[in-house]
């Protein structure tokens, strides 16, 4: 299927009704000033969205407007994904007192147009539409990182963040124009049958891709394109930090896969994809997994401040996804997939329960948990020390099973990814220690008579109490999401 | 009583919803629900032993049903001779601790459900037969925030968190090493018994990029030692054994009785469920070096150390080290006496050391200090304190009559007959053993009386509660000993029969 602009409007319903909702919500914004109302619009739309995603799942798959982008089941996974993700970030954004000293109507607005962004990122076709869709969700970022107003952190995040996303992109859009420049072309497709056809020198070829990964490595936050990532997570209004660290990362994964793989891969029998021959592509991306998730974990070890502890340990797990990435099979990309939906749980989680005792407290410092179980948030605590356990990777949580399918892909595939599998299980021994310093900073240790005892509002419950259960499920009985992972592996390729 | 092994594994996980359901206001409600909760545990394993079929080598009171058929992985659970003992100690233990656990009076709840689950995990690794192995894991992170369950102590840093980091890594190279095996098996598989039945395609083997393929020494090698490291931490094997006197003397006594009754005995269950059947050719060419030699020097190691320690806790760890050396040089003798000796140290091992740790909460509790040199002359006020002891220390040291003498004289007689050297070595820790004992008898209860503990309250009938059943057991198996190696024999033999083929000369 390949459909012309016209045509194509029938099966871009989700983003229509969303940027419906995002207009919407700027004439709202000046009529009432009512966050409650705000959100509710926010939410309705997301899930106006998520129905029609839905429904397009019986639709054919094709590509849309000129093969701009396409429309296949793995485009309409990381759909479902974002609006998940921002439909739980609104909930969250209103039991945040973060939240209420900004602009409400712009502050939805922009999350929503995110969530846009990443729609494109996921299913774009071209080296044109990836670009854009990249830096629609960028300058989204940009401005959500630096709302807080007058806060110097914020501010300076922002400037850091955009500082970094500039070099990065353009980075990214040189290695783009070499590619155009050897293939002549810049629609996925066309690229592939070039590169399959023609003899392109492949060091020029390696170094194209070295440099659209700087691109696609600083959404999905990997060394030694991360180093926006902490002032960024710390600076950030919580509720958005918890969006973008699991947003960004999982777009940041979406786009890279369908580059890589349908982009430029061929798939051959067995679920197993062929890169460009004469690139040692699978070494690369060995060498800067190892290397992302040791630099996470051990710049993690000594943080004081909890969110940007997760900030170094989002590291990390961009570092163990990569895992999947580098094997060059299906079994790889599912496990990846799986992983993204679960780091999604328990990031948000731990994340929520950020919000609420910043809420308390007043602020992220991992010294203002001390007792935190003693002092009236018991609940919070033994969440928090859920996520976190599930985090380690831990039985009988859902973050054990996404580690063990990554780890399952990396050993099956053998001969030097052993080296890898040995790294990450180390790995995972260092991030215990800084995971469950805080559970140990929450329960074992005595607050101080200074500590107050807190107050936590009861509205934020309502979110925690699912996504722990969920935790919990997801790590017992896994088969329901293990099939949606394996049937969202369907490419639309010529 | 189709599902007796579901039941009580899962009990326990009841018990502790019920328990976090309870006001937390009501300690003495709290306690005795839990309490309430590990009894039918303990009737169903007493069933179990009624109606276990000792002739039997293999697998009774199977469950099995699908669980995550995308990998194949079922819900299998079964017992055999070599489980079976441990799922009794197991739910004797964890009901008499909840006793022992009676004093904990901060965060009563949180203790509790923390220690139901822990039952729980560690019933699940003794009878699951299927992606079991992770539940060690599982069960490693209740007991680590157990054994700190004082709120309110001086936190000592990076030492606190040692025994969960080690036991992580440990289980993550084990984790590997399940892997490998579920890919090299055809169909991939986590069954336990059907890994069992394809030894021989893991011995076939090789690896890639590996230099001593050559000498026949591949896949099957390298698994092996991922696993054995992952079980040498938890038995604890030198130089592995660094954690565990510091997590005992931070832990509660209940919680050392679990750490020491049951939680070791998972390192050598596990050698002998997963490394002897699955990797049978490794296992006779490393066991005589990793298993014996480290053994006897466990043995001789673990003594000297206990000889040395003022802390009468840390002594009694030591001599935990030392006694799981017995199993361990057990094991690597492949002869029916060693190997039923190994299986019946461990089952005697945690009653008497259960005993042991028993016994130290008491003096604790009442002089708060474990100090050895501090005391002297309990005896003349607690006299059946000290005869209770006596009768324990005696168990430990091997005293004909009681249950240690029994393991320890089948498990020499076996490695006597494979490794006469290791035997003797290994019998010359029990010389140790006693002279470390009776010396800490003579310092603590002979001798005159220390003026400051003239008024020592006499043990008390909870006390006597948590310790009568094990001295019970231990002058049982001491006097016939039959009543547990009659359930062993038939397993092990089949186990080791699976070895004996490939052991050279």
């Amino acid at each position: 299927m390949d459909l012309k602009n016209l045509e194509s409007l029938s099966f871009f319903y989700p983003e229509i009704i969303l940027s419906g909702t995002i207009l919407l919500l700027i004439v709202v914004d000046l009529l009432v000033r009512s966050q409650r109302t705000l959100a509710t619009i926010a939410v309705i739309g997301c899930v106006g969205s998520l129905l029609a995603t839905f429904d397009l799942y019986s639709a054919q798959q094709g590509w849309l407007f000129h093969r701009m982008i396409v429309l296949d089941n793995f485009s309409l996974f990381f759909k479902v994904f974002a609006l998940v993700a921002a439909i739980l970030t609104v909930w969250m954004s209103l039991g945040s007192n973060e939240i209420r000293q900004v602009h409400q109507g712009e502050y939805y607005t922009l999350l929503l147009t995110c969530a846009l962004g990443i729609f494109f990122m996921a299913s774009s076709s071209n080296l044109l539409t990836a670009y854009l869709s990249l830096e629609l969700v960028s300058l989204t970022s940009y401005v959500l990182t630096g709302f807080l107003p007058h806060n110097r952190r914020s501010s300076e995040a922002a400037l850091k963040y955009l500082i970094y996303g500039g070099v990065a992109s353009g980075t990214m859009i040189y290695g783009m124009s070499w590619i155009f420049g050897m293939t002549g072309s810049l629609d996925y497709a066309a690229i592939q049958s070039a590169l399959a056809q023609q003899q392109v020198s492949k060091v020029t070829l390696f170094m194209a891709f070295i440099f659209i990964l700087a691109g696609f490595g600083y959404k999905m936050v990997f060394v030694p394109f991360h180093m926006w990532s902490p002032d960024v997570y710390e600076g950030a209004p919580t509720p958005f930090t918890a969006f973008l660290s699991v947003a960004s990362n999982a777009a940041g994964a979406a786009i890279m896969i369908r580059f890589f793989f349908p982009g430029v891969s061929r798939m051959v029998a067995g679920g197993d994809w062929a890169f460009v021959s004469g690139v040692e592509w699978p070494q690369v991306l060995l060498f800067v997994s190892m290397i992302t998730m040791t630099v996470g974990n051990l710049c993690a070890l000594n943080q004081r401040n909890l969110k940007r502890m997760l900030a170094y340990s989002g590291i990390a797990h961009a570092g163990y996804m990569l895992m999947g990435l580098a094997v060059l099979n299906n079994d790889g990309l599912q496990a990846v997939l799986f992983y993204v939906v679960v780091y999604l749980i328990m990031n948000l989680g731990a994340f929520l329960v950020v919000v609420m005792i910043a809420n308390a407290t007043g602020n992220e410092e991992i010294e203002s948990y001390r007792g935190l179980a003693w002092r009236g948030a018991v609940l919070p605590a033994a969440c928090l020390a859920v996520f976190l356990f599930s985090l380690t990777g831990l039985p009988p949580f859902a973050g054990f099973i996404g580690k063990f399918l990554l780890f399952a892909v990396v050993i099956n595939q053998g001969g030097t990814f052993v080296i890898l599998a040995v790294v990450a299980i180390l790995n995972s021994v260092i991030s215990l220690y800084y995971y469950a310093k805080i559970v140990k900073t929450m329960f074992l240790d005595t607050p101080d008579p200074g500590d107050k005892s807190l107050t936590i509002a009861a509205n934020n419950f309502t979110l925690l109490i699912p996504l722990t259960a969920l935790t919990i499920v997801l790590g017992v009985y896994f088969s329901p999401l293990v099939y949606y992972t394996s049937q969202s592996l369907r490419f639309f390729m010529k | 009583m189709e599902h007796v092994l579901t039941y009580m594994t899962f009990i326990p996980v009841a018990g502790m919803v019920v328990v976090l359901l309870l006001p937390s206001k009501g300690p003495n409600l709290i306690r005795w629900v839990s309490a309430a909760f590990t009894v039918p545990p303990l009737l169903m394993a007493c069933w179990l032993l009624a109606n276990f079929d000792p002739a039997k080598p293999g697998l009774q009171f199977v469950e099995r049903a699908p669980w995550i058929p995308a990998y194949n992985i079922q819900y299998l659970v079964g017992v055999d001779g070599l489980s079976i003992s441990m799922v009794l100690l197991t739910a004797l233990l964890c009901f008499l601790c909840i006793f022992a656990s009676w004093g904990i009076d901060k965060g009563v709840k949180g203790y509790f459900a923390l220690f139901l689950l822990l039952d729980a995990g560690m019933m699940g690794v003794f009878v699951a037969l299927d992606f079991s192995s992770f539940c060690l894991l599982g069960s490693d992170a209740p007991s680590h925030v157990l054994s700190h369950w004082h709120l309110g102590r001086a936190t000592t840093g990076v030492c606190r968190h040692q025994v969960f980091l080690y036991t992580l890594f440990g289980s993550g190279l084990m984790l590997l090493a399940i892997l490998a095996l579920y890919f090299t098996s055809e169909p991939h598989t986590f069954d336990m018994t059907v890994l069992m039945s394809q030894a021989n395609k893991f011995g076939t083997q090789t690896l890639p990029i590996w230099p001593f393929n050559q000498w026949g020494w591949g896949f099957q090698h390298v698994v092996w030692m991922a696993l054995f490291i992952g079980f040498a931490i938890k038995i604890p094997a030198f130089p592995f054994h660094t954690w565990l006197p510091d997590a005992h003397v931070e832990a509660p006594t209940a919680v050392s009785v679990i750490l020491a009754g049951i939680l070791l005995k998972m390192g050598t269950y596990g050698i002998l469920r997963i490394n002897f059947p699955m990797l049978p050719v490794a296992t006779a060419d490393l066991a005589f070096w990793f298993l014996g030699a480290l053994g006897a020097w466990n043995i001789i190691y673990g003594a000297l150390c206990a000889m040395a320690q003022k802390d009468l806790k840390k002594l009694v760890a030591y001599s935990s080290v030392s006694h799981m050396g017995y199993v361990m040089l057990g094991m690597a003798s492949f002869t029916t006496q060693g190997i039923n000796g190994a299986v019946l140290q461990m089952f005697n091992h945690g009653t008497i050391t259960g005993m042991l740790f028993l016994l130290v909460g008491v003096i604790y509790d009442r002089a708060h200090h474990r100090d050895i040199d501090g005391f002297g002359g309990l005896a003349a006020i607690m006299p059946i304190y000290t005869g209770v002891t006596a009768l324990a220390f005696f168990a430990s040291m091997g005293l004909p009559g009681l249950s240690g003498f029994i393991s320890e004289v089948l498990v020499l007689l076996g490695s006597w007959q494979k490794f006469p050297v290791l035997a003797i070595i290994g019998a010359s820790g029990v010389i140790l053993t006693a002279g470390y004992l009776l010396w800490t008898i003579q310092r603590v209860y002979l001798g005159p009386l220390n003026e400051k503990y003239k008024s020592l309250p006499e043990i008390n009938g909870r006390e006597m509660f948590t310790l009568v059943p094990l001295g019970a057991i231990v002058i049982l198996v001491g006097v016939y000993p039959n009543v547990v190696l009659d359930l062993l024999r038939a397993s092990l033999d089949q186990i080791n029969q699976i070895v004996l083929p490939h052991l050279h000369g």
